[in-house]
């Protein structure tokens, strides 16, 4: 999902996940009405959403941190499970593994960036919501995040609902896209489509966002 | 040396009194961002709970299992009674007024803190009760040379402690502690991951007023005398070692309630004992003013 600054991608997602009303409409997991579950009961039914801005909890520690990721899913999965999906996500961020004894207010931007993806992981989603997972890391980041990314969803199947500003980077591994404008979808259609698509060119991949390459 | 060991023991005793209550002060501050001001009375009510079922319910525990046996009724007696009436105190004050925001959830905690202790006297009277020496052991045991310990009070630091480290143990060590801090760091986040707010809630509203009541019956058995408003005193002074310890931490609020103790006890048995509470909240400005955050209370810079 990509849109400007303020179009509503946040909202949409925290909508989705139960965190803001719904005023109208409906809200489907899977066939399934959510409006019928609270907010703390959705990671149960299989959906994680990393939100924006990383929000890792400061004070504790990295594994902790990644602890409490299992909350919502800890009578549905085995110890076993919960260890071999820890360490797969060890492997997916090496560097979590060294640190996980300290405070994650204390890691790199980028470095609380990929706890809190592991965070969302680690409850083994079906769905994973990733609110700009980009933002305000350095490229080679950005580059590291993007293969995760892809790499979950080749790997383990899960669906990912990916809000980006940097347009370029999210339709190269995105295989459908939705333009929201001030809270509207204002296009929508595969990645290749979207690629070639002369308001999506002018307004999201144009040569002048170079900030965003 | 005698004078020192008394003060030592007096100001760990008082001290672990104020650390209980300070460990309620802080949980239910880490979670709401509310200081409860009820919560001095919680532990009045705890004292005077205590106090009753020593006075009526021990007669057939003490003759079947001993003082003790009776002390040990009064004191799960008066916890569980309180765990049960901060949970009430938290169903009718506090949560009708969620919604409304920060300050009239305050004015609802003073309300709930007049209420309790006009409630307290209008059972019990206006006038200090006495716990009943009777029901009291009055062994004492001697540590070394002519150092005496009265039982109550070293069981009144066992437990005392004890249960302090317990709580440490849940709240710093386990997964759900680590649930209970994360609530207090950023409610929303902690939903995303599944943690029920409610239940947090539950948990320090009962934990905390429960702790309270154990402080208030060590008090009663410590010091014999109770009165409907001395919830605020020693309120005051528990509420003191939370910020002196750094509230809305756990380590803090037991760090500043056996040190605030301790100072107290010292200062009032070397220097004097009219002057304790101006000494008090002189440390309390001085550590205010040296490390604003409180002694354990470091905040982690938040990276971007
Ligand atoms: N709690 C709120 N109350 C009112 N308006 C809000 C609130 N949160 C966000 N907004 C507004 O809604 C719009 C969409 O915000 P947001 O979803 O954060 O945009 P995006 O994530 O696309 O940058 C913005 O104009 C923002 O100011
Ligand atoms: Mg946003």
């Amino acid at each position: 999902m990509l849109g400007a600054n303020g179009a509503g991608k946040t909202t949409l997602l925290k909508v989705i996940s139960g965190l803001v009303p719904i005023k109208s409409g409906v809200v489907r997991l899977m066939g399934q009405d959510l409006s019928k579950y609270l907010p703390h009961q959705l990671a149960a039914l299989g959906m994680a959403h990393i939100p924006e801005g990383r929000r890792v909890f400061a004070t504790l520690t990295v594994e902790e941190n990644l602890n409490l990721g299992t909350w919502g899913v800890r009578h549905k999965l085995s110890e076993r499970q919960i260890r071999e999906t820890k360490e797969w996500i060890f492997t997916l961020f090496p560097i979590l593994r060294e640190r996980r004894k300290q405070l994650a207010g204390t890691l790199s931007g980028g470095e609380q960036q990929m706890l809190a993806i592991g965070r969302g992981l680690i409850s083994k989603p079906k769905i994973l919501l990733l609110d700009e997972p980009s933002l305000g890391l350095a490229p080679i980041l950005v580059q590291e995040i993007f293969r995760v990314i892809r790499q979950i969803h080749e790997e383990e199947k899960v669906s990912i609902l990916l809000v980006e500003q940097n347009a370029r980077k999210a339709l190269s591994i995105a295989n459908y896209g939705y333009i929201l404008e001030t809270g509207k979808i204002a296009i929508q259609g595969t990645a290749a489509e979207l690629r070639e698509n002369e308001h999506v060119k002018a307004a999201y991949l144009g040569g002048t966002r170079l900030r965003n390459r | 040396m005698q004078l020192l060991l008394e003060q030592l023991t007096n100001g760990l005793t008082i001290g672990s009194f104020y650390a209980l209550v300070a460990m309620g002060y802080s949980m239910v501050y880490g979670v709401m961002k509310l200081i409860n001001f009820a919560h001095g009375d919680f532990f009045t009510l705890g004292s005077y709970l205590g106090y009753t079922i020593l006075v009526i319910g021990s007669g057939w525990v003490t003759r079947t299992f001993g003082l003790w046996g009776g002390i040990a009724l009064a004191i799960l007696g008066a916890m569980l009674g309180l765990a049960l009436g901060g949970l009430l105190v938290e169903r009718v004050a506090y949560r009708p007024v969620y919604k409304a925001g920060r300050l009239p959830l305050v004015v609802s905690a003073l309300g709930a803190s007049i209420f309790i202790s006009n409630g307290i006297m209008a059972v019990w009277g206006p006038r200090f009760q006495a716990y009943p020496q009777t029901g009291i052991p009055s062994g004492t045991l001697r540590l070394f040379g002519e150092i005496y310990i009265p039982d109550i009070k070293l069981v009144t630091l066992l437990v005392s402690l004890t249960l302090m480290a317990v709580i440490y143990f849940i709240v710093e060590k386990t997964l759900f502690g680590a649930a209970v801090r994360a609530t207090a760091l950023d409610r929303e986040t902690a939903t995303l991951m599944g943690i029920n707010f409610r239940s947090i809630i539950l948990f320090v509203f009962s934990v905390g007023p429960a702790l309270g009541a154990l402080a208030g019956v060590f008090a009663g058995l410590n010091y014999s005398r109770i009165i409907f408003n001395m919830g605020w005193g020693y309120g005051l002074k528990a509420f003191t070692a939370t910020i002196i310890g750094g509230i809305g931490n756990i380590p803090g609020a037991m760090v500043g309630g056996l040190l605030l103790g301790l100072l107290e006890s010292l200062f009032e048995g070397f220097v004097s004992g009219a002057w304790k509470n101006v000494f008090v909240f002189l440390i309390l400005i001085v550590i205010l003013i040296v490390r604003p955050t409180g002694l354990i209370g470091e905040k982690v810079a938040e990276k971007v």
